[in-house]
């Protein structure tokens, strides 16, 4: 029971960080109808930046995670102005590669400056062990869920206060009246990918803080698609609800049925059978709106 | 499509025909003996680069008729692939069957394993297809790796070079013709297949689903049939290589190889068959530059220099492709060909 507990835990904050990823997926894609494959690329560029500020450069955390955020700014607003603004209305085909081929150099920049050997910096954060009873919840953990908890209320409290808030909403409900009530696309197109450059970097420095950073930390945002994919593509909500789901459910899975397989390795491909299931039963996830389609 | 001035179609057959004058046969003709005499003056390094060009040529083919004329995109073509590497590779070295029964089984067990795949494709469609593709190359890659005693799991799985009518084809050359042979007769099938009933039908899904659906198009049918016959190609390329390193592994088969075919389909042009060509022949050379450049540059600059060129170079080629010529360079090819028709009384349209 201990054990199931324990995993059910791991699973949780592991989720909420899922979740914060794909919530960057879901409002890129809300807000300018791109499905950015990059995504994680983003955290593991992330997870990267926050190494390079933590271990070479020997910052505090909390100056880490603002020059980390400040350099996931400059680099949103570089991507869509440089790359994806010459698309727009281009085919939808057009736009995915788009967002892959951003994948494939993010992963030969990193290789390049960092180098492919593994990078690690647990030490770096500090250590708070939280006991409940026979549970022990490790301090990655513990970070992990505060500043995902924190980032996705911050978001939910942009979305509903500020005013570039509101047109980003507004636009993913129609682009056309937005822009004959004045907002221009463009920059809400831009904030989109600067917050979705954010919270992937940072849930790449939480990640990174858990299990190291390496060029592979970038599949977490397959991880993601599957949790966009179960929570239905163009709900926040159902973003938070799915990555709960999947990370619990991913670390029960791997926890018991891992022993049992030769070499193991279910937790990697586990975000993929969900993924079909979803995708055979129920392709609009489980708070998704249905599409209707006409000629 | 326009003609040359003084040269007209009189009849049905002529309209449809692919090559129309006697300067298009003779340029085939001569295309066709350059290139199975290329054994004569090339060495064996030039033939084995020949060699898998003409492998991913083939591959290529299938994408097209998938994405670029059925408008199923696919990131999972590298898995099918190697459904058909691993059949071709086991049927021959387990079973001992010969060439003329693994090529085709190679064929059809990866259009079986497209049909699987495919099955999502008729409730789903974009993103949703593409990330169901996605999952099928990671969870193909997986069952090779689970299924040991098979596949032979990271180890690999020797895979004896082909024997036809008792020979062996050790050489480069033989397996250049081998190869070759089979990549003009794909090329062939692809160009015709589109030009059929069904690869009309594959156009209209492309275009709009829901008309072709109301003209009376059978979508259930159609869209796994483009699966099938994408993924079978795909699986006769899987097993042309696997036997041509004599090996199979999943290093093959990874998933950049499943993105670079989709960014050859680009560059060339989705939806042409000469496309598919251009796409293939010209990221490949890319590919043998950058093999060259990598390790002076890993020498110059750092040692990871190599690997990170090249994912570098991909990305770039596919970003100003999309960005400057999304058409590919089949349209371009379209734009020179049309200059030179009315040479030198050509204007601008």
């Amino acid at each position: 029971m201990t054990f199931f507990l324990q995993l059910v835990i791991t699973g949780f904050s592991l989720g909420m960080v899922y979740a914060l990823i794909a919530i960057g997926f879901v409002i890129i894609l809300k807000c300018s109808n791109v499905f950015n494959i990059a995504q994680g690329h983003f955290v593991m560029i992330g997870g990267y930046l926050g190494f390079t500020f933590l271990v070479p450069f020997g910052l505090p955390i909390w100056a880490s995670l603002l020059l980390a955020i400040l350099a996931a700014i400059i680099m949103g607003l570089l991507i869509e102005r440089l790359t994806l603004r010459p698309l727009v209305g281009q085919s939808l085909h057009a736009v995915i590669m788009m967002t892959i081929a951003l994948a494939t150099v993010f992963e030969g920049l990193a290789t390049l400056i960092w180098g492919s050997e593994y990078k690690a910096y647990h030490g770096v954060l500090p250590t708070v062990t939280l006991n409940l009873g026979e549970l022990s919840i490790p301090p990655e953990t513990l970070i992990g869920l505060i500043v995902s908890v924190a980032a996705v209320a911050i978001l939910m409290l942009f979305f509903r206060y500020t005013k570039i808030g509101l047109a980003m909403r507004a636009t993913a409900e129609d682009e056309q009246v937005v822009q004959s009530l004045g907002i221009r696309a463009t920059t809400v197109y831009a904030v989109s990918w600067v917050i979705a450059c954010v919270v992937g970097v940072i849930g790449g420095i939480l990640l990174g803080g858990v299990s190291g950073v390496m060029i592979p930390l970038a599949d977490v945002g397959i991880k993601a698609f599957a949790v966009v994919l179960l929570g239905g593509l163009n709900s926040i909500g159902g973003a938070i609800v799915a990555g709960i789901i999947l990370g619990v459910s991913e670390n029960i899975a791997a926890g018991y049925l891992d022993p049992l397989l030769r070499g193991g390795g279910l937790a990697n491909v586990f975000p993929f059978i969900v993924m079909i299931i979803v995708l055979i039963f129920r392709p609009y996830g489980l708070f998704g709106l249905v599409g209707i389609e006409r000629i | 499509m326009s003609l040359r001035t003084g040269t007209f179609r009189e009849s049905y057959a002529q309209d449809m025909a692919i090559f129309r004058t006697r300067l298009h046969w003779g340029m085939l003709f001569a295309f066709l003996i350059l290139l199975f005499t290329c054994p004569l003056y090339f060495s064996d390094r030039i033939l084995t680069i020949l060699t898998i060009i003409g492998i991913t040529v083939i591959s290529v083919h299938g994408l097209n008729i998938l994405t670029g004329y059925c408008g199923q995109i696919s990131i999972g073509h590298a898995g099918f692939m190697a459904v058909g590497g691993y059949t071709s590779a086991i049927l021959s070295a387990k079973l001992g069957w010969p060439f003329w029964a693994t090529l085709p089984s190679a064929a059809l067990a990866a259009g079986m394993a497209g049909l699987i795949f495919g099955l999502p494709s008729l409730k789903i469609k974009g993103f949703y297809l593409i990330m169901a593709t996605i999952a099928a190359q990671f969870i193909i890659i997986w069952l090779i790796l689970q299924l040991y005693g098979l596949t032979g799991g990271t180890d690999g799985l020797a895979a004896p070079r082909y024997k036809i009518a008792g020979l062996a084809l050790k050489s480069k050359s033989s397996y250049f013709y081998l190869v070759m042979i089979i990549t003009c007769l794909a090329t062939f099938a692809a160009k015709n297949i589109v030009r059929t009933r069904a690869g009309r039908a594959f156009i209209a899904i492309r275009d709009n689903e829901l008309a072709a659906e109301v003209m009376g198009i059978n979508l259930w049918t159609y869209k796994l049939l483009a699966f099938f016959i994408g993924c079978a190609f795909a699986g006769v390329a899987g097993a042309l290589l696997v036997h041509y390193y004599t090996f199979a592994c999943i290093d093959h088969f990874i998933f950049m190889n499943s993105v670079w075919y989709l960014g050859m389909l680009i560059v060339g042009g989705m939806g042409s068959t000469a496309g598919a060509i251009f796409g293939a022949v010209s990221l490949k050379l890319l590919d043998e530059v950058v093999t060259i450049v990598g390790p002076i540059l890993s020498a110059a600059v750092a040692p990871q220099a190599a690997a990170s060129l090249g994912l570098i170079m991909r990305g770039l080629v596919i970003i100003v492709f999309l960005i400057f010529e999304p058409r590919g360079l089949a349209h371009r090819w379209e734009i020179i060909k049309a200059y030179f028709r009315l040479w030198p009384f050509s204007y601008q349209e």
